[in-house]
């Protein structure tokens, strides 16, 4: 209940600063139109902005889903063998110092203007903060619990899969929450570049004809429903690693 | 710094208790005999009086108990088994579980237990592996007293007809349990000899005291 106030009071301050911006300033609607003329826009084109949430909605849970797999994949594989290790973790490292935004045209024009190059997108930007966060946890465990492991004649692939990889899981969770907020910025990215639907699509369309009140009415459904997938996936994965840890 | 030991015989089915400071070198003397990787350099050799290597036949307990939060009671006794992928005793499992007196918290996570009851089950752990030797590395140390002392009467007990080499920092802990105490100090290890009673012996018996002051002494001295 406490929680659900204090929701309701910073949604009632964040309104009030903003139409008191609106107000003071006298700006016109088409530099900063206020909450209720985006409002109206919002139920105006409910049944359109529903239909371009959808599509960046897709494209972010593939992104989440393919981006999660082959981040976890690649971190165990990089904890079991410490060759590839080697010659793996730098080059992952300089992919991180390219800007991920100036592949968008790239995978466009690979991937072409549907779903796909948005995914691809999403995936890229997720891939490391999750490889790492897992790998990490995975190079950390307890040198106790090894020691123990050794002395019991444990086979590697044990000490991996019943030791390293429980033991990691918090941080595996930790690089997925972080993965549920950045999947929409890509996904939004892959949108801008070229694609013909989606929330980013609508939000150019809606500013080259000047309809700005739409424009913030489709960035407003997707922090929603950015700030909603990742509060459903935090809650999913704490319990899960809840059974995890003491 | 060094430690020099001519000889440090360990009696079979004996408890040897290896009393000395942090940083002696007490630990790293337990993962020699435990087969795992140290930092420091040994020289020397460990035989053993059947003529066959220690090899994998030497169990250890550490100062923390080393569960996991994520088995239950049960599958942390079990551990071994479950890490080599053999099959698990489920019924010699059960009766060390029994044995140690968690009955009741066999399939509780180790979150659920205080703990003196976790020590217990890495006692049961230690046992299900069924060693001849058992080094124990100040297992009872983050322990309150009283549950300290009754880890340790249960310790002798179950432990029973194995050959045991605990390294402590505790002159009560060494008194109680050494059928043999050696004082290691940086460079000397030095036999002391222990009061006629057998371990463990009993909490307020006059020699062991007197014995646990005389050990505390000792340890202060050169400071």
């Amino acid at each position: 209940m406490h929680t659900a106030m204090a929701l309701l009071g910073s949604v009632v301050f964040a309104l009030a600063l903003w139409s008191g911006v609106v107000a003071v300033f006298d700006l016109p609607h088409f530099i900063l139109p206020g909450p209720i003329k985006v409002g109206e826009a919002l139920i105006d084109n409910a049944g359109l902005l529903a239909e371009h949430a959808s599509t960046t909605f897709l494209e972010v849970v593939i992104g989440l889903v393919l981006g999660g797999v082959l981040g976890a994949v690649t971190a165990l594989g990089l904890a079991y063998s410490k060759r590839a290790r080697g010659v793996l973790k730098p080059l992952l490292a300089f992919t991180q110092a390219l800007p991920v935004f100036a592949l968008a045209p790239i995978l466009t024009l690979w991937l072409g203007y549907g779903l796909w190059s948005k995914v691809a997108m999403a995936v890229l930007i997720i891939f490391f903060p999750v490889m790492s966060a897992f790998l990490d946890g995975l190079l950390r465990t307890p040198a106790g619990w090894l020691d123990l492991a050794h002395t019991l004649g444990a086979r590697e692939r044990a000490v991996l899969w019943r030791i390293r990889v429980p033991n990691a899981l918090p941080s595996l969770a930790a690089g997925l929450k972080l993965a549920a907020v950045y999947a929409p910025i890509g996904a939004v990215i892959g949108e801008w570049v070229g694609s013909s639907s989606g929330l980013g699509y609508l939000m150019l369309l809606a500013s080259g004809r000047a309809k700005v009140d739409l424009m913030f009415a489709a960035m407003l459904v997707l922090g929603v429903m950015s700030v909603t997938l990742y509060l459903c996936l935090g809650r999913l994965i704490d319990r899960v690693v809840s059974r995890y840890t003491d | 710094m060094q430690v020099r030991f001519d000889a440090l015989v360990c009696e079979s089915t004996r408890w040897t208790v290896l009393l000395g400071a942090s940083g002696v070198g007490k630990s790293t003397l337990l993962r020699v005999l435990a087969g795992l990787p140290v930092h420091w350099r040994f020289e020397g050799s460990i035989t053993t009086s059947d003529g066959v290597g220690l090899g994998q036949r030497v169990g250890m307990m550490a100062q923390q108990d080393l569960l996991f939060p994520w088995s239950t009671v049960s599958e942390n006794v079990a551990l071994g088994a479950r890490l080599r992928g053999e099959r698990v005793d489920t019924d010699r499992v059960l009766s060390l579980i029994v044995r140690v007196g968690l009955a009741d918290h066999a399939d509780k996570r180790p979150g659920q237990l205080s703990g003196g009851q976790r020590q217990r089950v890495a006692l049961a752990r230690t046992l299900m592996e069924d060693r001849p030797v058992v080094v124990l590395d100040e297992p009872f140390s983050a322990l309150d007293a009283r549950t300290r002392s009754q880890m340790q009467d249960l310790s002798v007990e179950l432990l029973q007809g194995r050959t045991v080499v605990m390294v402590t920092h505790d002159p009560a802990e060494a008194a109680r349990l050494g059928h043999r105490i050696v004082l290691l100090k940086p460079g000397v290890a030095e036999d002391i000899a222990v009061p006629p009673g057998l371990p463990p012996r009993p909490v307020d018996d006059p020699d062991t005291l007197a014995l646990q002051g005389r050990l505390l002494k000792r340890l202060r001295e050169g400071d």
